[in-house]
């Protein structure tokens, strides 16, 4: 599931931060729904977790209870772990398998809610430090006003939207934060389906301004 | 006394190690691995904010994970090092964070054409190349860098993360995929 034509990628600090596994759930299901389908960004990932390995490499050493090795050994020659599930084959849905495994299968298994003017949206279940949705734009339609509060990071799954002078279709990812007020209008044609991750106002303290400010030069 | 040393590149040490325990399930390679990379382990968890009985513990399911997924290895993607470190964080996310870690959709690695030995090395000499560049950065750079990928940034200068030289690396990553994606579509036709 690759896309040539995705134009709009993810921002390096991003990718870095999910890297380094500090980036909240929310984000990193975005981040791996866009690099499910961009190899640009799949190997810009992959290049920040060979900074990890160096970490690792360069680390302290602790010292090791004096069984460790022994433990670990028992447990492999009982086989622990080593029967992982096979994935059963799953049916090709415009949803990319990270994405897939939250909702529990493709777009028919959204349970959507109403939030006016056509527009639908769908919480996903991740954890409290950001909140992940599906937002529905019919065709033609806007965005309802919608302020943000913290760092927004939209990727495109259906459809395409505007937003002003840029056109984001699937695939595509746009980052906005609480600078930037726009309103994004979905394309005539098709309806437009987003997975949006949404940092929770109350942390916007924590991660986010720091990451961000070589982009945004807050 | 000097040693002479050969300059024919080679591959690191730990990711031939690797490469053996994949192809052989060789016990005795593994346990130089864990040698190696459990206390190195130990240390990251604990930096992360692990008790030394999480960490213990983690450590111990990290390994295993190494024994158990070592077919999944591929060495013109990523070193021995860079491959246990996805491991290590993806269980401190797991195990200590209580988190699921969302993945981009797994790639059929195992292709139908051989490896060519050539990508092993090149890869391995790019990550050692970018291991001595980050030690060559004044201390307080690398600082920042290790306090990235161990959670506990506390400053403005994730900059200092994202300048690193990676073009080379993430070129020869592309050039992998993009092999990949031709061999996916002759497979399929």
């Amino acid at each position: 599931m690759t896309s040539v034509n995705i134009r709009h990628h993810l921002p390096e600090a991003v990718v870095a931060a999910y890297a380094a596994g500090t980036l909240p759930e929310a984000f990193s299901l975005v981040v791996a729904s866009h690099a499910s389908m961009c190899d640009q960004c799949r190997a810009t990932i992959q290049s920040y977790e060979a900074v990890g390995g160096a970490v690792l490499e360069q680390v302290d050493h602790a010292t090791l209870s004096p069984d460790a090795l022994a433990a670990t050994m028992a447990r492999i020659s009982l086989g622990d772990g080593a029967t992982a599930p096979m994935p059963a084959p799953e049916r090709k849905t415009i949803f990319p398998k990270p994405l897939m495994s939250y909702v529990g299968g493709g777009p028919d298994r959204v349970k959507w809610r109403r939030v006016g003017g056509g527009v639908k949206q769908a919480i996903l279940p991740c954890d409290g430090e950001a909140t992940a949705r599906l937002i529905y734009i019919p065709a033609g339609a806007a965005m309802p006003d919608h302020s943000h509060r913290g760092m927004e990071l939209t990727m495109v799954l259906q459809g395409a939207f505007s937003d002003d002078g840029d056109r984001f279709q699937r695939g595509d990812v746009e980052m906005g934060d609480d600078s930037l007020w726009h309103i994004p209008v979905a394309d005539p044609g098709e309806d437009c389906i987003c997975l949006a991750a949404t940092s929770a106002p109350l942390r916007f303290k924590g991660w986010v301004p720091r990451l961000l400010q070589p982009f945004f030069r807050i | 006394m000097r040693i002479l040393k050969s300059t024919k590149p080679q591959t690191d040490e730990w990711t031939q190690c690797l490469i053996r325990v994949k192809n052989d399930r060789d016990a005795q390679q593994f346990a130089m691995l864990f040698g190696h990379f459990a206390p190195r382990v130990k240390a990251f968890l604990m930096k992360s904010g692990a008790s030394e009985a999480l960490a213990d513990d983690a450590l111990q399911d990290a390994m295993v994970q190494v024994w158990n997924k070592a077919h999944l290895f591929d060495p013109t993607k990523a070193s021995a090092a860079t491959w246990i470190y996805t491991i290590v964080r993806n269980k401190q996310i797991d195990a200590i964070r209580k988190q699921r870690r969302p993945e981009p959709e797994d790639l059929p690695w195992a292709t139908t054409s051989p490896v060519d030995p050539a990508d092993i090395v090149e890869m391995s000499q790019q990550e050692q190349k970018l291991r001595s560049a980050i030690k060559s950065l004044p201390t307080d750079q690398r600082t920042m860098i290790e306090k990235a990928y161990l959670g506990e940034l506390s400053h403005s200068e994730i900059a200092d993360v994202t300048g690193l030289p990676l073009g080379t690396i993430k070129s020869r990553i592309r050039l992998g995929l993009e092999r990949l994606r031709r061999e996916m579509r002759l497979g399929k036709s």
